[in-house]
């Protein structure tokens, strides 16, 4: 057992990540109705598995999550964004046209909610996505000159 | 023609037009970069810029519909400005729309080949879907009508171009320090522009740039809108590769892959210069007193200074490749005189020699994409005896090249026909002598590697008979073609040129 002196940090770090996890959910939808949001919630979200590789290795965590999942979120996350504007512009509104979504009367106010919470969603897939998507790109580098060759 | 493709468009989507073109890149980017397999992705990317193609033509013929030029207002989110994100299309927009989406469609078309032989196949997807992206934000930029909308475009497809600029590696390893050195300088620029944003918005507190500019009108007198006047001209011109801001062009062009050259020579720097244009010309007017003189004082001489300087350097270059980049910074250098001349005709002039050059440019690369592709080398070398064993190439390349030289019956000639004109019309006959030394040096360094190609021997004489394919051909004798077309018969283009000066001067503050 010679990881044992990273003891502490795998205990405290198993309690905290789905705390920060949850946090992240917190703050993705109290977006809202308050500061928070995709962009924000996403980071947090990419915390937490960033912390998990840092303390678990990055080999588990590309197990865990894998590289081409996270690079498909990324991309998914964007398309979902722009696939709500599509859909608007389906609709008969113009391109992201919250108002239009749903085809209401004049006044409702249940597109924009749908509108904003799915556009939001999509953020959070693609920061999230992209930032661990650039973090296991630098982690996961190997070097091109083996240490020996040095 | 141009009426014939717009009223095959259903109306219900001619209406949306101005965002469908930003939109069909944007959508088949990360569609493409899902895709398992790097043909789907390319299938994707040529399915993405038709579109967005088709589109550009009928914004222009909507924009020509009436006449002196109607303006297409787009409201994003059904918000309307100045409050909300407009994309704002007037003549100027759709010809550099038109300019953009057409080069950027025969590049997709061609690049196939190319990307096969240069991007490892793991790649080629995520390639291609960079590539979308990077052509998606230039739209971006012609569409805009918010100058912060416009700065996010610019970062997206610098940013996109960036990766494109690395991905040279995997044939040369001197693409990472041109990526790196571009990242670098192409930021600065950014950050520049962005900064003179803030100042314009902090000052008026819009960002819309026809709201900016009848605000700006009432200001008067106001040191953060020089500030601002300042770093927006600065970060612009590195964008845009404007002497002596140039420095990271050479490299980036030499070691980029070949399809990526074609496509940077022939839309980047000139997506930059269009937004120059607009800032100077419409967000700030010419009534702007600190702008007719650094028209002058700035812009004029930096021009010349790149047309002889860069001209030079590029009569020394032993590899092609970057020939013909620093040719492209002299070739920026006539389009800031045109420009600097602050009149229609300077203006129109400038615009032109734009287009062309974009013609010239891009068939030249594309040739030279051919090259790399049958026989690897882009020194000077290399190219001897090339007239011989690729024919139908290097025809296309000497086509291009006689009009980047300015040779009467191409469309070289027609625009430095335009900006001599327009330089005698205001009284700088010293100029044209300017201009006729620098096409003097064009026929050296042209001259160079047409002599090397057509009237040396091939350095190995058993070296094969070996064209590129036609996939590439095809596009390449298109811009060959339509170089000299413009020459015969510049009617077409030099109009789109003419009424987007003419409503930049009458537009103003519209």
């Amino acid at each position: 057992m010679n990881s044992d002196h990273h003891v502490i940090l795998r205990v405290v770090s198993k309690a905290l990540i789905p705390v920060i996890a949850l946090f992240g959910f917190y703050v993705q939808f109290h977006g809202d109705f308050g500061p928070g949001g995709g962009f924000q919630a996403g980071v947090i979200m990419a915390v937490a598995i960033i912390l998990y590789s840092l303390i678990f290795g990055i080999a588990a965590a590309m197990r865990a999550i894998t590289p081409g999942f996270v690079r498909g979120l990324a991309a998914l996350g964007f398309l979902l964004f722009a696939g709500v504007g599509v859909w608007a512009l389906i609709q008969g509104g113009d391109y992201l046209d919250y108002d239009a979504l749903l085809g209401e009367e004049p006044g409702g106010h249940h597109g924009q909610h749908l509108g904003i919470m799915l556009v939001e969603l999509g953020v959070l897939f693609a920061v999230s996505g992209s930032l661990v998507s650039i973090f296991y790109a630098f982690a996961g580098r190997v070097s091109e000159i083996r240490d020996e060759d040095w | 023609m141009i009426d014939l493709i717009a009223s095959l468009v259903p109306s219900s989507i001619a209406v949306h037009a101005p965002i469908l073109l930003v939109l069909a890149p944007m959508i088949l980017a990360p569609v493409a970069a899902l895709m398992p397999n790097g043909r789907i992705a390319w299938l994707l990317s040529i399915l993405a810029t038709g579109t967005s193609l088709v589109m550009a033509i009928v914004l222009l013929s909507q924009v020509r519909s009436i006449d002196g030029g109607a303006i297409i207002s787009y409201h994003i989110g059904g918000w309307a400005p100045p409050a909300g994100i407009e994309f704002r299309i007037d003549a100027l927009n759709s010809m550099i729309l038109l300019l953009i989406t057409g080069i950027g469609f025969l590049a997709s078309v061609f690049c196939w080949p190319s990307v096969v032989a240069e991007i490892r196949e793991a790649k080629r997807a995520m390639f291609m879907a960079a590539f979308l992206i990077c052509f998606m934000g230039l739209c971006g930029v012609a569409s805009t009508g918010d100058a912060f909308n416009l700065f996010v475009f610019l970062e997206l497809s610098s940013l996109a171009t960036y990766v494109l600029v690395a991905l040279g590696s995997s044939r040369d390893r001197r693409a990472l320090p041109a990526a790196i050195n571009y990242l670098l300088m192409g930021t600065i620029g950014a950050s520049f522009f962005v900064v003179g944003v803030g100042f314009l918005y902090a000052v008026t507190g819009t960002l819309n740039m026809a709201d900016l500019a009848v605000r700006l009108q009432d200001v008067g007198d106001n040191k953060a809108v020089l500030a601002g006047y300042a770093f927006i001209l600065v970060g612009l011109g590195i964008k845009a590769a404007m002497f002596p801001l140039h420095q990271w062009l050479p490299n980036a062009y030499a070691y980029s892959p070949s399809f990526i050259t074609m496509f940077l020579a022939a839309t980047a720097t000139k997506v930059a210069i269009y937004a120059m244009v607009r800032f100077l010309f419409t967000v700030f007017g010419l009534d702007f007193t600190f702008e007719g003189s650094s028209l002058i004082w700035i812009l004029m001489p930096m021009g010349i200074a790149a047309m002889i300087a860069c001209s030079f350097q590029a009569a020394f270059q032993t590899d092609v490749r970057r020939t013909l980049a620093y040719s492209s910074v002299a070739q920026v250098g006539y389009m800031l005189l045109g420009i600097s001349l602050a009149t229609t005709a300077g203006v129109s002039a400038g615009l032109f020699h734009m287009l062309n050059h974009a013609l010239m440019k891009g068939a030249l690369f594309m040739a030279i994409a051919g090259i790399v592709l049958t026989y690897k080398g882009t020194s000077l070398n290399d190219f001897r005896g090339l007239g011989r064993s690729a024919p139908w190439t290097m025809t296309a390349f000497a086509i291009a090249a006689l009009s980047l030289i300015g040779v009467p019956l191409t469309a070289g000639f027609q625009s430095k026909y335009a900006l001599v004109d327009a330089l005698f019309e205001s009284g700088w006959s010293w100029a044209v002598a300017v201009v006729m030394f620098s096409s003097l040096l064009a026929v050296v360094y042209m001259g160079r590697i047409l002599e090397a190609a057509f009237f040396r021997a091939p350095i190995n004489p058993n070296k094969k008979h070996k064209e590129a394919p036609l996939v590439i051909l095809i596009p390449l004798w298109i811009l060959a073609l339509a170089n000299i077309w413009v020459g015969v018969q510049g009617g077409f283009v030099s109009g789109l040129a003419n009424d987007a000066a003419a409503s930049l001067f009458i537009g103003g503050a519209r």
